[in-house]
């Protein structure tokens, strides 16, 4: 399967149906046909923070790779140090291009006898050729299971309560970022403990063929509605995101970015060799020039992707996200700026249409779910 | 999607309720619904006058920002401050409580280029 060309019809996930029956939405995003939403965003946001939704995110690239080299491939080609990683443990991080530049960035899977690699929608082809091209000459096999199988997200508070009833299983000794495999109804199904909200949650991984039959009993009918679960579209995965300072492939994220700048420095390991290493090292003992950083901007407007953030009347970097948070209720952005002004409490200015708004350096995230929840 | 068949639509999903030459305009629910969440909505002055085809305000929801057009020249009498408080009144009423802008048209002259609530039925169903 290959991504949708220009002019052609957009992908269908094996929700698509389901997605119209409730009313859905629908946009293209990377390709695909996907829901920006349901009962509003706003409201699908709220009901994420308090109770528990679900997300298809089916349009998400999923690589298997298998053979003695995968774990040596993917630890080259991964910012993060794979080696010595167990059975059963997922890893975020990024792939990077020989200057450092972010190509994607990506959730890594150690199976017992095989790796798994979820991508961005809009990056799959990029990262299948990637991985392609450096595996020659070693012994990988590269198997796309996008079309085979269906993803989806279930976050929030309740979303370890709905699974259990669900699947009945307790996901919650299920470590985060720890997954679990298994059969249920002869299906393979895979839980990770992973999401992309700021709140706690699960991401499915199961057959295409499956879902639609699985689904209703965690989200009920459009007639009978799941009491506590309810379906979310991509509208407020990314005001979730958004507030839990998360960064998104596009926005924060770009070839033009390395990871260090982009505040990922958590996830690369400077001490191991992996492609776009060394400009990075060279980065980290000059200094970064820039960092991201998150806003609060005065007022109600929202600051968006492109504008310009302004230090005593001088552009000093770019907005790459804004939203007007529906959990704080004021309006956040993350943007990149030259590091002398980068410390929070710096006051600077952003462009809002014609206009500029006073905005604040705060500290990320700028929202953190409640300890214990 | 039921359409108020009292006014006339621009093919920028604007309504236009004209009254003599006191002209109501807002945008559409299919509009609202489009942008999802309105979060702010900005308005012209009072007393201001404006050419047809002028941008006279703004609407943003937490997706995007839009542009509100004019298709009728004219002063500004009113426009609905209930919305600075209360944005997302044009999501849950576009055509009543989500009203912008009141005019008084200098010229009513460029209405006869607007669709009625018919053709704007047929003219966001042939945009899908």
């Amino acid at each position: 399967m290959t991504a949708t060309v220009d002019g052609a019809a957009p992908q269908r996930t094996p929700l698509y149906d389901t997605h119209l029956e409730f009313g859905a939405r629908m946009v293209e995003f990377a390709g695909w046909s996907m829901p920006i939403s349901f009962a509003g965003i706003i409201e699908e946001h709220q009901h994420t923070r308090s109770a528990c939704s679900v997300f298809d995110v089916s349009h998400m690239g999923r690589l298997v790779l298998t053979g003695s080299g995968a774990g040596p491939l993917l630890n080259r080609v991964c910012t993060r140090n794979l080696s010595g990683a167990e059975p059963g443990r997922s890893f975020y991080s990024n792939i990077c291009r020989e200057d450092g530049g972010i190509l994607d960035d990506v959730i890594v899977s150690r199976f017992e006898d095989s790796w798994g690699l979820v991508c961005n929608a809009s990056n799959r082809d990029k990262i299948v050729a990637w991985l392609d091209r450096h595996r020659q000459g070693t012994d990988v096999t590269l198997r796309d299971e996008t079309a085979a199988t269906a993803m989806l997200a279930v976050q929030g508070p309740r979303a370890i309560d709905a699974a259990r009833e669900v699947a009945n299983q307790d996901f919650s000794t299920l470590k985060r970022y720890h997954f679990r495999s298994f059969e249920f109804m002869g299906l393979r199904i895979i839980v990770y403990r992973s999401g992309y909200t700021g709140e706690d949650g699960l991401e499915v991984v199961l057959p295409a063929g499956a879902v639609r039959m699985l689904l209703p009993r965690l989200l009920g009918t459009k007639d009978k509605p799941h009491a506590v679960v309810r379906p979310a579209g991509l509208g407020a995965r990314d005001t979730l995101r958004l507030e839990a300072a998360m960064p998104l492939y596009g926005h924060e994220l770009s070839e033009e970015v390395d990871s260090l700048t982009a505040d990922l420095a958590w996830c690369v390991d400077l001490s191991k060799d992996f492609i776009g290493a060394e400009p990075m090292r060279q980065l980290a003992a000059r200094g970064l020039p820039r960092r991201r950083v998150g806003l609060e901007v005065e007022g109600r407007r929202i600051a968006r992707q492109h504008a310009a953030v302004y230090a005593d009347g001088r552009a000093m970097g770019t907005v790459t996200s804004g939203t007007l948070s529906p959990t704080l209720d004021r309006s956040i952005a993350m943007a990149y700026v030259e590091a002398g002004v980068s410390a929070p409490g710096t006051a600077l200015e952003v462009e809002i249409g014609s206009k500029r708004a006073a905005a604040k350096v705060v500290k990320l995230p700028f929202y953190k779910r409640p300890a214990g929840s | 999607m039921a359409l108020p068949t009292d006014r006339k639509y621009s093919e920028t999903h604007e309504w236009y309720l004209i009254e003599g030459d006191v002209v109501t305009l807002g945008i559409t629910q299919h509009a609202a619904d489009e942008l999802t969440d309105i979060t702010f909505v900005e308005l012209p002055e009072v007393g201001k006058t404006y050419h047809a085809g002028d941008v006279i305000g703004e609407v943003e929801s937490v997706k995007a920002t839009s542009e509100i057009f004019t298709a009728l020249p004219g002063t500004v009498l009113d426009v609905n401050t209930a919305l600075a408080e209360h944005p997302e009144r044009v999501n849950e009423d576009a055509f009543e409580e989500g009203w912008m802008v009141k005019l008084r048209a200098s010229s009513l002259e460029p209405a006869s280029n607007l669709m009625d609530a018919k053709e704007y039925k047929a003219y966001v169903r042939n945009a899908r």
